[in-house]
């Protein structure tokens, strides 16, 4: 079954409320789709409040997206409660009527001094189990409260935290752009008019790197989200550098270096702008798109050694060079664009199937290899902060589009862009303390 | 589309840089007339002789030009996901040898493309190895490095539009632009 709602919001477009996983066509020693178990979502209702209409659009839709609860809709009303209609807020929650509905969780928002209080009830035991108080003002900062107040609801209900509280970059016509993780608040945060490829967030979410592209040569720009200050990165500044990646402690920038001796992959310190590094010695093979392990003792990364572009691994200095994406020689198609998790289990990468890429996992221990997608082209995935949803590129509306899966139910929805997007990278959560406001 | 149009304007450059310049090696040499004065034949038609001779060595001398011109820009294409030089290119190549090992001031600027299949970012790494291929081809004939610059556009600038096969194949090449030393193509031997 699909469903596709179309918010009419000038903004952003969402599509899709539930999707099975694409297929569940086998490919060679392959194991395709994902699991998707119906019927284990708790029901969750989140209840007007007063005033608070564009909180509880926010927080309903980031719940949703959240892909943990079925979301049952109820209208606009003042909610209902024991003593009737238009009750004072705070007053009793009728339990019975929204377990007639088939809610195990019922969200109730609040005015509050200095903010808007969440209060997450258990519909089933009928008791209030949790409650926040998020300081919700009408600043730069309003989407972004909403989001990780969205988050800790999450939490509450399910025991993982939601990633609502996030960003995305993106590239579209050569300008490097940044969302909320739900579409909205889309704003370009590079010149127009340049070429710009390949953005990459620090893990404060303070900086972001991304290659500069001009006459067949490029550096690695790193900008500084707040005051839009940019310098090259050391070693980055001659021939074409790209795919550039943050260490977990932010000091360190990789990225692939390609002059006439192929492509390669080097580190240097951004922090102290110094101390260019050479990991990797391609001898006319090309070695790219480096990404760190949380615990930033490894980097996964793309290399040609073998002939077709294929997923390594090695330590962070360069040594332990290994396989880690079995591949069949001759068989299995090329593999880009690897990230790996926050949690570290696993590496998202595209391999070409049929010479059309799709998404795939390899899981870092076992190093066994799952098919994520299969319909249309799709390419250049990048996890949420969650561990559970990756977005990634996709024609299979028609252009190239941000589409985000869950990796655990297989559903499946847009990013909303204005225009045709690629290369996406998922910031991640954005604490109070990093929040950089929209210029 | 920037780039072929940019190519064909650099070419035309360099084919009328050498048509206005081609004044060192194929000047007719102007004295050898005088052995034969005392001749009655009509002064007019020896005249008009001469300035047909002098017309046809300065068209052929064009034309040299032109086809020198031609082979240092002479595109070479590539297999799918392949940075090897084909058997097929190589006479191209090896034309290019010749006419840079005739001409010691001319420079090259070697860029490598892409077709749009496979990801932005790979293609940027392999479109550099296309275009550092033919640089080391061409080192390997006996031209100097550092007269051969090597770039990289990826799928940026396709020179067809389209999508399919034909098209792919069109934009899986190396461009050669003369970067300076292109007035007064000499030939090879």
């Amino acid at each position: 079954m699909k469903r596709f709602f179309f918010l009419l919001s000038p903004m952003f477009v969402v599509a899709g409320t539930l999707a099975a996983q694409d297929t569940t066509r086998a490919e060679q020693g392959v194991r395709v789709g994902v699991d998707y178990r119906p019927g284990v979502r708790p029901g969750l209702v989140v209840l007007p409040g007063p005033g608070l209409d564009s909180v509880r659009a926010i927080i309903q839709r980031d719940l949703d997206y959240s892909d943990r609860f079925e979301m049952i809709t109820v209208g606009d009303a003042p909610r209902e409660t024991t003593t009737g209609a238009g009750a004072a807020p705070g007053g009793p929650v009728n339990y019975e009527l929204y377990k007639g509905l088939g809610a195990e969780f019922a969200v109730e928002l609040s005015q509050a001094a200095g903010g808007v209080t969440a209060r997450l009830h258990d519909v089933t035991a009928g008791k209030l189990r949790n409650q926040q108080t998020a300081p919700l003002s009408s600043g730069p900062d309003f989407r972004l409260e909403a989001h990780r107040l969205a988050d800790e609801v999450t939490r509450w209900a399910s025991g993982t935290s939601g990633a609502a509280a996030s960003r995305m970059l993106f590239v579209s016509r050569g300008r490097v752009y940044r969302a909320d993780s739900d579409g909205h608040d889309l704003v370009p945060v590079t010149p127009a008019g340049q070429t710009a490829l390949s953005p990459a967030w620090s893990p404060d979410g303070q900086r972001i790197a991304y290659t500069q592209l001009g006459e067949g040569r490029g550096g690695i720009v790193v900008q500084a989200l707040s005051s839009g200050a940019t310098f090259l990165a050391p070693g980055s500044q001659t021939a074409l550098n790209i795919t550039p990646a943050f260490s977990p402690d932010g000091r360190t920038l990789a990225f692939a270096h390609s002059d006439e001796r192929g492509t390669d992959i080097f580190t240097a310190n951004v922090t102290e702008r110094c101390c260019a590094q050479r990991l990797t010695v391609g001898r006319f093979a090309d070695n790219l798109s480096p990404t760190f392990s949380p615990d930033g003792r490894r980097i996964a990364f793309i290399s040609t050694r073998a002939g077709p572009p294929q997923l390594y691994v090695m330590a962070a200095d360069g040594t332990d060079q290994e396989l880690l994406a079995p591949f069949d020689f001759g068989a299995t198609g090329s593999s880009n664009a690897p990230e790996w998790s926050a949690d570290g289990a696993s590496v998202v990468f595209h391999r070409e199937v049929s010479r059309s890429p799709q998404i795939f996992l390899v899981d870092v221990s076992g190093r066994r290899v799952r098919q994520l997608t299969s319909s249309g082209r799709n390419e250049d995935p990048t996890w949420a902060p969650d561990g559970r949803h990756v977005a990634f590129v996709s024609d299979r509306s028609g252009r190239r589009q941000i589409w985000i899966v869950d990796i655990e139910t297989g559903r499946v929805r847009q990013l909303a862009s204005p225009d045709a997007a690629r290369l996406p990278s998922w910031s991640r959560r954005l604490g109070r303390a990093t929040i950089v406001p929209n210029p | 589309m920037r780039a072929p149009t940019l190519l064909m304007l650099l070419a035309a450059a360099a084919f009328t840089g050498a048509c206005g310049g081609r004044s060192a090696p194929e000047e007719p040499a102007p004295e050898p007339t005088p052995v034969e004065q005392p001749l009655p034949a009509p002064a007019d038609d020896s005249a008009d002789r001469e300035r047909m001779e002098r017309e046809r060595m300065a068209r052929e001398a064009s034309e040299r030009s032109r086809a020198v011109a031609a082979d240092l820009a002479a595109m070479i294409n590539f297999d799918y996901d392949q940075a090897t030089v084909r058997a097929a290119d190589q006479a191209t190549l090896d034309r290019k040898a010749a006419v840079l090992n005739a001409n010691p001031n001319v420079k090259l600027r070697i860029s490598g493309h892409a077709d749009e299949r496979g990801s932005d970012e790979y293609n940027l790494a392999l479109a550099n190895r296309r275009a550092a291929a033919a640089k080391r081809y061409l080192e390997n004939k006996g031209v100097d490095g550092s007269r051969l610059d090597v770039i990289a556009y990826g799928e940026e600038r396709p020179l067809n539009p389209g999508s399919d096969e034909t098209a792919f194949a069109q934009n899986r090449r190396d461009e050669f632009e003369v970067t300076s030393g292109g007035d007064n193509l000499t030939a090879p031997q």
